[in-house]
């Protein structure tokens, strides 16, 4: 019988596979490109280049008139109160709903109490809002509450105040756990209130962490307020896009050259204020 | 009635050792103000033990019975309230690094004060002779103020120790509270334990390690082996042998503070009162602690 | 049992004086962001503007799910993921393009042009670059895939160059010293080893960019947040509700769908 020892193969064996992937790729890609509407052509349509070439075409110079800085400038406060406002406002709702989500926290953990169910309960509740609040994007909520609060910061402010509360909540909540629980652990088994015991056992232990994490969320916070302004909630984000309606390219660049150094800087600050804690 | 203890069984949950059997069929009962100490070897199901008193753990057969009331069928703030007569010494004391000595001693009365004086205490201490009073009989008034990440091994143990003093407790629980000290700082340590269970009339019950210690403090000696009570006895009664089948399976050598192989007096050997002119000198010079 | 001692009270007192400071100063930071926004908090939380909020939420529900309406939302889910797909792996392709002088493989000046491009590129929001994108090439999700590119051609361009700074170059240089051309050695000696590292990246990032693309829409972009946006212009908002669910429902199959990839991927022998 001859055997596969004598005939060497000289076929790559994984020459099919490889091509029967790149074939199912291309299949895949193929429809994609048709939904994503992808026709390069467009860029280089007539009235398009003449639209965008106009717009970039101010870009240089920027626009630096006194008057037009003045309005980037209360801008540019306003985003900063924006993402202050509203990383205090998340901290507010995350901190009660992290303390009741984290496991460190529980009673009924240490010996099934007759009363186990109430916080099993109360937790599962929590963990559905933060994942509500977490899961809606920002924009989305920022977008809504212009809706219903009309344009300005408010909205803006609340936004960040609900998305933010949603991941700050389920992160405050991690950390509790994953550091060393027993302090708490030992506190609530001789009696005391759960709150006491975040006090005096947790937060020694974990309280750099919680700051750290919070300070790298009002950097986010930052940007994110930007961006909010397009949808109408104020700052520097509804100047760009004003400004962006009106073609002006110049004050275009400006606002954008603003925001990334009012970037730059949240960034250092944070990095800053991270140090110092540690 | 301190504590009844009533076929008391106990499997281990979750955890590394789920599954495992910890208790099997413990029954003890202690009365108000006696002074009791566990002795075995290791793994023997001692914390197990003294977790059920502190109503932290619920065993999983048998019954219990704590300060007059059954722990596991009480209310959520009726078994707090349970829990804040009930302090607890743990063989590595749960304190967070950071904490200064003065919070973490004041912690013993989270379950007593109302919640403002609690917060409060937080930034400013509602009372600071007390906790300096309870670190001043354990020979570490100096370190009040200290944070804890600064104390060594035997001086947190004694942090620890100060905590559950200050709480003034009904019952007196103590896992191993002096493993880390050398045997003059344990004597110190064990006799203000003493002390204080005499003066309040308070029960006290100790896991210990070394033998010698057990046998020379405390009036009533129980001997855990495997999850079981092996002897009920008083120290006059506990011999060599009694020791050696206890401790069958280590090396041989019956475990002291000292870490001096311990040899058990032949005659009788009082334990009601503090030891007098004969008190045992350690043979290795004391650590420097 | 003594009094307590005037050095004790002080050496009592819980936090150090530069403690102190910091949080007043935060907490003043804080109150003067709410006062500079003259946002006043009692009127947000009025019964008043509580009832209209109410009011506003209710008329959200119920969702619409008439099958016409559900068609238009997969067509507007598929859209998502089209741009998300088609952006990623432009990005991809334009990262890894721009890593090799972004790592200094051409030279120290190419080196800082490129890097200051790829920084220009991360730093510029998605949803900015999508604005200029509708400039450029209309309303529509292809103006979303190109702003989904540039900003994650920044992205991965700079991990992609980490990632060659990072991986040995031994294997590639012995080829080049046996007579290969430098790009030969580059796809056969180098790119082996990084492509996994390269694979992860732009999955990390496709699944950050679905996110991404579901609001790049409220621009014009494409997708559900057009859908969304649209609705809710007209004040549709049952079907705006349905659209919001649906985006709810996509984050949320993607991130369990990314977290089963990684457990598998954990499992020994994966």
């Amino acid at each position: 019988m001859a055997s596969s020892l004598q005939q060497p193969r000289l076929r790559d064996p994984d020459a099919l596979r490889r091509a029967g992937w790149a074939l199912l790729a291309l299949l895949a890609l193929w429809p994609l490109l048709l939904i994503a509407e992808f026709r390069p052509a467009e860029l280089f349509d007539a009235r398009n280049l003449a639209v965008m070439g106009g717009f970039l075409g101010q870009f240089f110079p920027p626009n630096l008139s006194g008057d037009f800085l003045a309005f980037v400038l209360k801008a540019t406060m306003e985003t900063l109160a924006m993402a202050t406002a509203g990383t205090a406002l998340a901290m507010l709702l995350a901190v009660p709903l992290g303390l009741v989500l984290t496991h460190s926290l529980s009673v009924s953990r240490i010996g099934p109490a007759p009363d186990r169910g109430a916080g099993e309960a109360l937790r599962a509740l929590a963990r559905m809002t933060l994942l509500l609040l977490r899961g809606i994007p920002e924009l989305v909520w920022a977008l809504l509450l212009v809706r219903a609060f009309g344009l300005g910061p408010a909205a803006g402010v609340l936004a960040i105040a609900l998305t933010y509360g949603g991941m700050l909540g389920k992160v405050y909540a991690e950390i509790l756990e994953s550091g060393d629980t027993r302090p708490a652990r030992a506190l609530l088994e001789s009696g005391s209130g759960r709150l006491m015991a975040f006090f005096y056992g947790l937060l020694p232990g974990a309280g750099q962490e919680l700051a750290s994490y919070t300070i790298y969320r009002w950097e986010c916070a930052v940007r994110a307020s930007v961006i909010m302004g397009f949808v109408g909630a104020g700052g520097l984000g509804q100047l760009m896009d004003q400004s962006m309606k009106m073609l002006n390219g110049g004050e275009v660049s400006t606002i954008l050259i603003v925001f990334l150094l009012l970037v730059l800087l949240a960034d250092a600050l944070s990095v800053f204020l991270r140090k110092l804690l540690a | 009635m301190s504590f009844e203890l009533d076929r008391v069984g106990l499997v281990h949950a979750n955890g590394q050792a789920q599954g495992q059997r910890a208790l099997r069929a413990v029954s003890i009962a202690a009365a108000r103000g006696e002074r009791l100490a566990i002795i075995g070897p290791s793994g023997a199901g001692k914390t197990s033990l003294l977790r059920i008193l502190a109503s932290s753990i619920r065993p999983t057969e048998g019954r219990v019975s704590v300060l007059g009331s059954h722990p596991w069928q009480l209310g959520g703030s009726e078994l707090r309230r349970l829990r804040s007569r009930i302090g607890f010494i743990h063989q590595a004391p749960p304190i967070p690094p950071r904490q200064r000595a003065i919070t973490a001693v004041i912690a013993g009365r989270l379950g007593q004060w109302p919640w403002w004086k609690s917060a409060l205490s937080l930034i400013y201490p509602a009372d600071i002779a007390g906790p300096r009073d309870q670190l001043a009989r354990l020979d570490l008034a100096d370190r009040l103020f200290d944070r804890c990440d600064r104390l060594s091994g035997g001086q947190l143990q004694r942090v620890g120790v100060a905590r559950v003093l200050y709480q003034r407790p009904d019952l007196l629980l103590a896992d191993e509270p002096v493993s880390a000290m050398d045997p003059a700082l344990a004597d110190l340590t064990v006799s203000q334990l003493h002390a204080e269970a005499q003066s309040r009339g308070v029960t006290l019950v100790a896991s210990l390690h070394a033998v010698d210690i057990a046998l020379r403090w405390f009036p009533r000696v129980i001997g855990l082996r495997a999850g079981e009570v092996v002897f009920d006895l008083p120290p006059e009664k506990v011999s060599e042998s009694v020791l050696r089948e206890l401790y069958a399976s280590e090396t041989g050598v019956l475990p002291s503070q000292d870490n001096q192989p311990f040899n058990p007096p032949v005659g009788a050997h009082p334990a009601d009162d503090a030891p007098a002119g004969g008190a045992r000198k350690p043979v290795a010079p004391p650590r420097v602690i | 049992m003594s009094g307590v001692t005037f050095a004790e009270r002080r050496a009592a007192m819980g936090f150090c004086l530069h403690c102190w400071t910091t949080l007043l100063l935060l907490a003043f930071l804080v109150w003067a962001s709410f006062a500079y926004l003259s946002l006043d908090l009692s009127r947000l939380f009025s019964a008043e503007s509580g009832r209209g909020m109410l009011q506003f939420v209710l008329r959200f529900f119920p969702p619409d799910t008439s099958a016409e309406f559900l068609r238009k939302i997969a067509k507007g889910t598929l859209e998502t993921l089209a741009i998300s797909a088609i952006g990623t792996l432009l990005a991809a392709g334009a990262g890894l393009l721009l890593a090799l002088p972004a790592a200094g493989r051409l030279g120290s000046v190419l080196k800082a042009v490129t890097r200051f491009l790829l920084n220009a590129l991360r730093s510029v929001p998605e949803l900015v670059w999508a604005a200029l994108m509708v400039l450029a090439a209309g309303l529509g999700p292809f103006a979303g895939t190109l702003a989904l590119a540039l900003h994650t051609a920044g992205v991965l361009g700079r991990l992609f160059a980490e990632s060659l700074e990072n991986t040995p170059p031994e294997p590639a240089r012995s080829l080049a010293e046996s007579g290969a051309a430098p790009a030969l050695a580059f796809l056969y000696g180098t790119l082996p080893a990084i492509t996994p590292q390269l694979i992860a990246y732009s999955l990390y990032r496709w699944e950050m960019n679905i996110r991404m693309a579901t609001v790049l829409g409220f621009v014009g972009a494409g997708g559900l947040g057009q859908m969304l946006y649209y609705e809710l212009s007209l004040l549709h908002e049952a079907q705006a509700s349905s659209v919001i669910i649906a985006m709810l429902a996509l984050v949320v199959l993607v991130d369990a769908a990314s977290a089963w990839v990684r457990r598998r991927q954990m499992r020994p022998g994966g």
